[in-house]
């Protein structure tokens, strides 16, 4: 099986590594051609709007939209994560292109600024139910995405309590406040629904295989 | 008695042992950087700039009074830009902002990250403050990026803390012939390295003067262990297509995009060709009429400063 890593920008070679690591071909995607020789697709992480952009120039959306549509896997790591959500705020100015697929609502760069980038253990109780492993996981966030709003046919993988003192230093725009009222200070970080599979964290860097 | 006096004594509890200060894992830092890879970073001096290159799709820009050009042409200490002028560009644009500290400069440094800059450049461009210790990178949260002429050079700026790493090349040039040299040596002694005996690894160590436990890394990994970007004289999408065939992980372009004639399309063309590196036929598409190109510098002129010498 060959599974596809978009390489517009962003740690796709890390991706491809990982891949080889589990034993499978892992292919550079740069072209909508290209996206026809893969079953399953990861988008990668790294600056989702330069992703956007190139993408866009070279016409890899609707074929994207098409390869979500038909149900094939696809996951998407932190910038991957933006680009699968069906909605997404804190964007640039003009707002950016998405794929969508994934029925939540995403808020770009979440947890502020390069400097507040951080590493940290997740509880991740259904990855272990059907991976095996510790229920554990490290999660490595840079400047990372949050998913603010699930849909009812998403299922959450793991959610992230905000630490009192970084809640200082994440967004604030009404939305993201709401949300983190409605759920207590917790984040949602990593989802799944039907064959989409989205992590706001960056398991690539680890080397925890099995996500 | 000791609580209450206004002289400090030395020792436990006096004011020379400092809390320990909150640093980012090493890890964490080397993993933002590769989120930069097979990006373009944009040399901006203001907002409206900074829009332009997000729109064109830089995966950064570096916050600026005056372009290495600039700084060239005229003369005088350069040194870091101004706070204000740095959060005005963060709230202009989404993707991450970096600003260049003179080098040894820890003060500048202290500043840009307490202002929240995403990466810290300590930069041989701006005139160095300390001509013979870097910064010591480790006490920072945020990430800096160095340059290097050679693979010697760049490991004692990892071992300072740098989770990144780009050629000097010439800055303000145009000319991408030093950027190309310094790729060139940095690769050269990296396939060197690899094809070593393990024994002779401690007298390359000390050649190169770097430290052994990195050159031993280096060799296991095949590669220098955090990205490395490619700078200075970077003018065209064929320059920047050229460096990345070489071997960088990215571009950075400072003078050449907004001294050209038509910024916004040669931004856009630099990306594309840092995606499609290895695409002639796409290369030379977007190599078609992007207008006037910057002026270029000859470096064998003799009254051209060398700033990738201002440091070792």
């Amino acid at each position: 099986m060959a599974v596809g890593v978009l390489a517009l920008q962003g740690s796709f070679n890390e991706h491809i590594a990982a891949l080889r690591k589990i034993g499978v071909t892992g292919v550079e995607v740069r072209k909508p051609s290209q996206l026809e020789a893969v079953e399953a697709l990861i988008i990668p992480g790294g600056e989702s709007t330069t992703m956007a952009k190139l993408a866009h120039y070279h016409n890899l959306f609707p074929a994207l939209r098409e390869f979500v549509s038909l149900g094939k896997p696809v996951w998407g790591t932190c910038a991957g994560l933006i680009f699968l959500a069906n909605k997404a705020t804190g964007q640039k100015l003009g707002g950016q292109e998405l794929i969508g697929g994934l029925d939540c609502t995403v808020h770009r760069n979440f947890f502020g600024s390069q400097i507040q980038s951080f590493e940290t253990e997740l509880a991740a109780p259904k990855l272990a139910e059907q991976e095996g492993g510790s229920d554990r996981c490290r999660g490595v966030f840079i400047r990372a995405p949050a998913i603010l709003k699930a849909g009812p046919g998403v299922e959450v993988l793991a959610d992230y309590t905000i630490p009192s003192d970084k809640l200082r230093s994440v967004a604030s725009d009404t939305e993201a406040e709401e949300a983190i009222a409605y759920s207590q200070g917790k984040v949602i970080v990593a989802v799944r629904q039907g064959n989409i599979l989205g992590t706001a964290f960056h398991p690539e860097l680890t080397s925890d295989t099995r996500w | 008695m000791a609580d209450s006096g206004v002289v400090t004594v030395y020792g436990n509890g006096a004011a020379l042992t400092e809390p320990p200060k909150k640093t980012t894992a090493f890890s964490v830092k080397v993993g933002l950087a590769q989120m930069l890879r097979g990006g373009v970073i944009m040399d901006v001096v203001d907002a409206a700039q900074a829009r332009i290159a997000e729109e064109a799709g830089a995966c950064a820009v570096m916050a600026l009074e005056r372009v290495p050009a600039d700084i060239r042409a005229q003369g005088g200490v350069a040194r870091m830009t101004d706070p204000a002028l740095i959060k005005e560009i963060k709230q202009a644009v989404t993707i991450p902002v970096m600003a260049k500290a003179r080098i040894g400069h820890f003060v500048e440094a202290q500043i840009l990250e307490a202002i929240g800059v995403d990466y810290v450049d300590e930069s041989e461009v701006l005139t160095p403050a300390d001509e013979h210790h870097h910064i010591n990178k480790h006490n920072f949260r945020v990430p800096f990026v160095c340059g290097c002429r050679d693979l010697g050079e760049a490991l004692r700026r990892i071992r300072e803390g740098a989770a990144m790493i780009r050629t000097k090349g010439e800055a303000g040039t145009g000319n991408i012939v030093e950027a190309v040299r310094h790729v060139r040596s940095v690769m050269g002694d990296i396939r060197l390295l690899r094809n070593m005996d393990d024994d002779e690894v401690f007298s390359f160590a000390k050649k190169i003067a770097a430290p052994y436990d990195l050159v031993m890394q280096t060799k296991q990994l095949g590669r220098l262990p955090v990205v490395q970007f490619a700078a200075g004289g970077v003018a065209t999408p064929a320059d920047a297509a050229l460096m990345m065939q070489l071997g960088c992980d990215g571009v950075f372009v400072g003078s050449g995009i907004f001294k050209s004639g038509d910024p916004a399309r040669r931004a856009r063309a630099i990306v594309q060709a840092v995606t499609h590196y290895s695409d002639p036929e796409i290369l030379a598409d977007i190599s078609a009429g992007l207008g006037e190109a910057m002026v270029g510098i000859n470096l064998s002129d003799s009254n051209v400063e060398r700033f990738a010498a201002r440091s070792e």
